[in-house]
């Protein structure tokens, strides 16, 4: 019952029989791309929605409702006004920049997709750094944001391009070291490798205590790195306008706003596959039919999204400083401390095997 | 396919190398050098060096760029172009790099490389066990004299970002 690689497998043979070996594997990656693209495209577009519903239901309000059934069209109609927008800009903006940043946000955040496993057949690119891959292509999005806030030629938006930089660059190391926690672990930065460890228990099961440490480090950190409240002084709408994409519309604003959620995704996404076993089904309850894997994937993956909405609308705003000081101060000392235990957990083999 | 694919990010490379030192807004050049980095990334990706690839990736776009980006936020307006320079310094600057690409490629034309058949990509295993090693051929003693660096930079970094303060609170408590 191999749908996912059934459907995949027939294209890949038809290919390969009417086309050169080279020009097949040329369209076979630009088909794959394509899919990819157009699949989290309309997938970024719903967990807006998602995001406004969850928002509504703790603020005791309905929500989006009028397009579409329970309002589940309204965000493909705001990007179809998005898309028809004039795009607008500054006079003295440096064109050439200002049109370049969205598109460092969005291509970093698509080309991170490209490696989570959804089932055991169904990866992309299944490279063999997978995890510092992942962190390699997050440190460059943060460019796009320090661009478009400087060429925008605007005093809110250069603002919040730094307090972006200053933050991301921050949260990037505790990103890093908390996840390095984990591949103490698995002795492997390849994802179809770490999955596999996971067939014994999932790592936060088997890391036990320094693992539940490491992943709720790493859940700040990457509420932080996605900018998200309560880490958004970046676009804070109360005193900086919308930050650094003030001076953005139409369809540019749209992928400032599409990474953003995508980013949430990867992290989640990244959360899902290092500390619950990504495709792995809880105590192995389907592991006679694979395709399911998909969906305990992307089953995990919602739950995660779903806790940092609830912290986007559960805490207040941080001040700089007091960002700084969390990361610097407390995080990034008790994640080294964290590693050594680990190391210690590992080298006694203290690990818990289910 | 990998010999075209090489020559377009040769190409890429080349001619954001030249926008880099041609273009008179700073932003812009620190941009194009971004794209020649990771150029270099691709080609190391290229190669199948993956664990290269990605630290070129993240030391060098992530780390290095973004430095310069905040630099050039700090110190420079947007309407800002740089000064052309001189027509005699630009000759001089001219043959100087002449005798730089004259020297690299008569010493790469001089060597023989060897073709090698079979490629097989290095591990990141390979490479800490490498780092570690202090029997032959291991490099356990430029990494630590690199830690050793690195930490007398970052205290130097502190004691000059300090300056008065240090002293000053010193003086006080003591």
């Amino acid at each position: 019952m191999n749908i996912s690689l059934g459907i995949t497998k027939t294209i890949h043979d038809w290919l390969f029989s009417v086309m050169p070996e080279g020009l097949a594997s040329i369209t076979e990656m630009v088909l794959i791309a394509a899919v990819y693209l157009a699949v989290f495209a309309v997938f970024g577009l719903y967990l807006v929605l998602l995001e406004r519903k969850v928002a509504a239901w703790f603020q005791l309000r309905m929500g989006p409702n009028r397009v579409g059934f329970k309002g589940l069209l309204q965000t493909l109609a705001d990007a179809l006004k998005l898309v028809s927008k004039e795009l607008t800009g500054t006079e003295k903006a440096d064109k050439f920049l200002y049109n370049l940043a969205p598109y460092f946000v969005i291509i970093s955040a698509l080309m991170a997709l490209a490696v989570f496993p959804f089932t055991q057949e169904f990866q992309a690119f299944d490279i063999n750094i997978g995890i510092f891959f992942l962190i390699a292509i997050s440190s460059i999005g943060v460019i796009g944001i320090l661009l478009g806030g400087w060429s925008s030629n605007n005093k809110f938006a250069l603002i919040g391009a730094m307090r972006s930089g200053v933050q991301t660059i921050s949260y990037e190391l505790s990103i890093g070291l908390s996840l390095l926690t984990m591949v103490l672990i698995t002795g492997s930065l390849q994802l179809s490798e770490i999955v596999e460890v996971q067939k014994n228990g999932w790592l936060i099961v088997q890391g036990h205590i320094p693992a539940i440490i490491a992943f709720m480090i790493y859940m700040i950190a990457g509420t932080a790195e996605t900018n998200r409240a309560p880490f958004d002084m970046v676009e804070a709408e109360s005193e900086l306008g919308a930050g650094f994409h003030t001076e953005y519309s139409g369809m540019k604003f749209a992928y400032f706003f599409l990474a953003e959620f995508i980013n949430m995704f990867i992290i989640s996404a990244i959360a899902t596959t290092v500390f619950f076993g990504a495709w792995l089904s809880p105590f192995g309850i389907t592991e006679s039919i694979p395709w399911l894997g998909v969906f305990w994937f992307l089953g995990k993956v919602f739950v995660i999204v779903f806790l940092m909405m609830w912290f986007r609308w559960t805490f207040p705003r941080l001040r700089i400083d007091q960002l700084l000081t969390l990361e610097w101060k407390y995080l990034l000392p008790i994640n080294l401390v964290n590693i050594v235990v680990m190391a210690f957990i590992v080298w006694q083999n203290l690990i818990i095997q289910l | 396919m990998e010999r075209y694919i090489f020559y377009i990010v040769a190409v890429i490379m080349i001619v954001f190398a030249i926008a880099a030192v041609n273009s008179r807004k700073m932003m812009r050049s620190v941009i194009y050098l971004l794209f020649v980095l990771m150029g270099v990334a691709g080609i190391f990706f290229l190669i199948d060096y993956n664990f290269l690839a990605a630290i070129q990736l993240t030391v060098y776009a992530g780390g290095i760029i973004v430095l310069m980006i905040f630099s050039v936020l700090l110190v420079h307006h947007i309407e800002l172009e740089m000064a052309i320079a001189k027509t005699s310094k630009r000759i001089l600057t001219a043959i100087a790099s002449l005798i730089g690409i004259g020297v690299f490629l008569s010493t790469i034309y001089s060597y023989n490389f060897n073709v090698v058949e079979n490629t097989k990509t290095t591990t990141t295993a390979e490479i800490g066990e490498k780092l570690l090693n202090y029997g032959e051929g291991g490099f356990v003693l430029p990494f630590e004299v690199i830690s050793v660096l690195l930490l007398a930079v970052m205290i130097g970094a502190i004691v000059i970002a300090k300056g008065n303060k240090l002293t000053d609170k010193n003086e006080e408590t003591s």
